[in-house]
């Protein structure tokens, strides 16, 4: 049994939400650059390279990149032979939240309740996910997502029938439907299989891997290829003025699901996709 | 075209921008979003003025991170418009000219802009750190409770926009993206 003081996750939770706000990650910058290179569009090619500029001067002042910066999403493995000590480890997560974005200059975006809609001035909550994993580390990963992007997201409960192509047609279907709104160009989380909430999570867990990477199933690879190429036909272009640089990637997850059933969730982000991630 | 535009803008100055201009915004500009807006609209229903005239005058959708010791400001893009569609076709009628966000608009506030001589310019969204150099200025006069949704009164130079939706209705989003599809 190791034990683990939750303090020390607080500390690591509150870094994280600050780097991830100022610090383009660098799978990102570079797909932006590539973009940038090969875009057909002047407008679009000038943006591309604001957006460049943008990321150095954030990363230079220490400055938010968007100045939305999010709910906090958190994922968090904690090994079973950790032994947390030192308090509760939601109010942990949620004083290194309130940390980061207070001592950070970073936007308070969240309200008490979807209807009152006060402010809770420490972008607490945030949202965590909790697995159970083994081994004795805790491993963590932040992900502030705005809601420009996050707005755009869709659930489609598909049939079996409508199969592979199906769930190709839909992802389409949402990365058009978002078309200007979520600051293009934009990163794409999928998942498929599950159920309805599951699918959803899949969705924003394929958001923290890496642009560019590959699934490691060759037929969820294929369709991952399929649809950058396919989105970037769209026309939608930076900023959604038109250009061929629709997405700087789209990444899918995928879990086993109910006979009857063919869950997907297409979760929408944007080129200020962030992630911040860490072992303890 | 680039354009140097400076505020207030004319119903006439409005109607001479085209979709596809490239302008440089100077002078003030209010930032307004969800919140403010909501609460502008329904303060003028109990027979409450705006905080501010809005004859001639610019809303910037958008809510700013918060400034360091030394900074005007924090980042601060533009937010997503279409929220804002609930309200900006009553806004355009009292007397607002120019509104800066990013994304679609819908067909009402189009019509709108039309009927009374308004545009809509976009800023790059995501581009808060670079944005926030161009403002020179910035002062919250109004809904202070609503901290980053609160009004703030910047004064801008240099702020870089494009046109995307004009007088007459013309869209930027449709007419140039059908140019790269495919
Ligand atoms: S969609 Fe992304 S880049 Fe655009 S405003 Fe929201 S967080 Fe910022």
């Amino acid at each position: 049994m190791r034990e683990v003081n939750v303090a020390l996750i607080s500390e690591a939770i509150k870094e994280m939400c600050i780097e991830a706000n100022c610090c383009l990650n660098e799978d990102i910058y570079s797909a932006i650059e590539n973009a940038e290179k090969n875009e057909q569009s002047e407008i679009g090619k000038n943006i591309l390279s604001q957006l460049i500029e943008n990321a150095k001067l954030a990363k230079c002042k220490n400055k938010p990149i968007c100045q939305d910066t999010g709910m906090a999403v958190v994922f968090i493995e904690v090994g079973q032979d950790v032994h947390l000590v030192g308090g509760s480890l939601t109010e942990a997560i949620n004083e290194g939240v309130r940390r980061g974005y207070v001592d950070g200059y970073l936007r308070k975006s969240v309200v008490k309740d979807p209807l009152i809609r006060e402010n809770t001035k420490d972008n607490t909550p945030a949202i965590i996910h909790y697995d159970i994993v083994e081994g004795d580390k805790i491993h963590i990963e932040v992900a502030p997502k705005g809601f420009g992007s996050e707005n755009m997201s869709k659930v489609y409960m598909l049939k079996p029938a409508d199969g592979v192509e199906g769930v190709k047609n839909a992802i389409i279907d949402c990365i058009k439907s978002a078309g200007p709104n979520p600051c293009p160009p934009m990163v794409v989380g999928v998942g498929i299989g599950g159920n309805f909430e599951m699918c959803a999570k899949l969705a924003k867990k394929a958001l923290l891997r890496k642009v560019g990477s590959k699934s490691e199933k060759a037929h969820i690879a294929e369709i991952e290829e399929e649809i950058f190429k396919r989105a970037n036909n769209l026309g939608i272009g930076p900023q959604g003025l038109g250009g061929n640089t629709t997405i700087l990637g789209v990444n899918i997850e995928s879990f086993a699901t109910h006979i009857a059933g063919l869950p997907l969730a297409v979760n929408i982000s944007c080129h200020v996709t962030r992630h911040s991630e860490r072992y303890i | 075209m680039e354009i140097v535009l400076n505020t207030p803008i004319t119903r006439e100055k409005a109607r001479e921008l085209k979709a596809g201009d490239i302008v440089k915004i100077n002078g003030v500009i209010y930032t307004a979003r969800d919140a403010a807006h909501k609460r502008m609209l329904e303060n003028l229903e109990k027979g409450i003025d705006l905080p501010f005239d809005i004859k001639n005058q610019t809303i910037y959708f958008a809510g700013p991170s918060p400034a360091k010791e030394g900074e005007v400001i924090g980042s601060v893009g533009p937010t997503t418009s279409y929220r804002m569609d609930k309200y900006s076709p009553k806004t355009i009628e009292l007397g607002l000219t120019c509104m800066i966000g990013k994304g679609s608009r819908d067909v009402l506030v189009i019509e709108a802009m039309k009927k009374y001589g308004a545009v809509y310019i976009g800023a790059v969204g995501g581009a808060g750190a670079l944005l926030s150099t161009c403002v020179k200025s910035c002062e919250v006069i109004a809904y202070n409770d609503l901290g980053s949704e609160a009004i703030h009164k910047l004064e801008v130079e240099n702020f870089p926009g494009i046109v995307i939706i004009d007088s007459e209705g013309n869209n930027l989003y449709e007419t140039e993206v059908q140019k790269y599809r495919k």
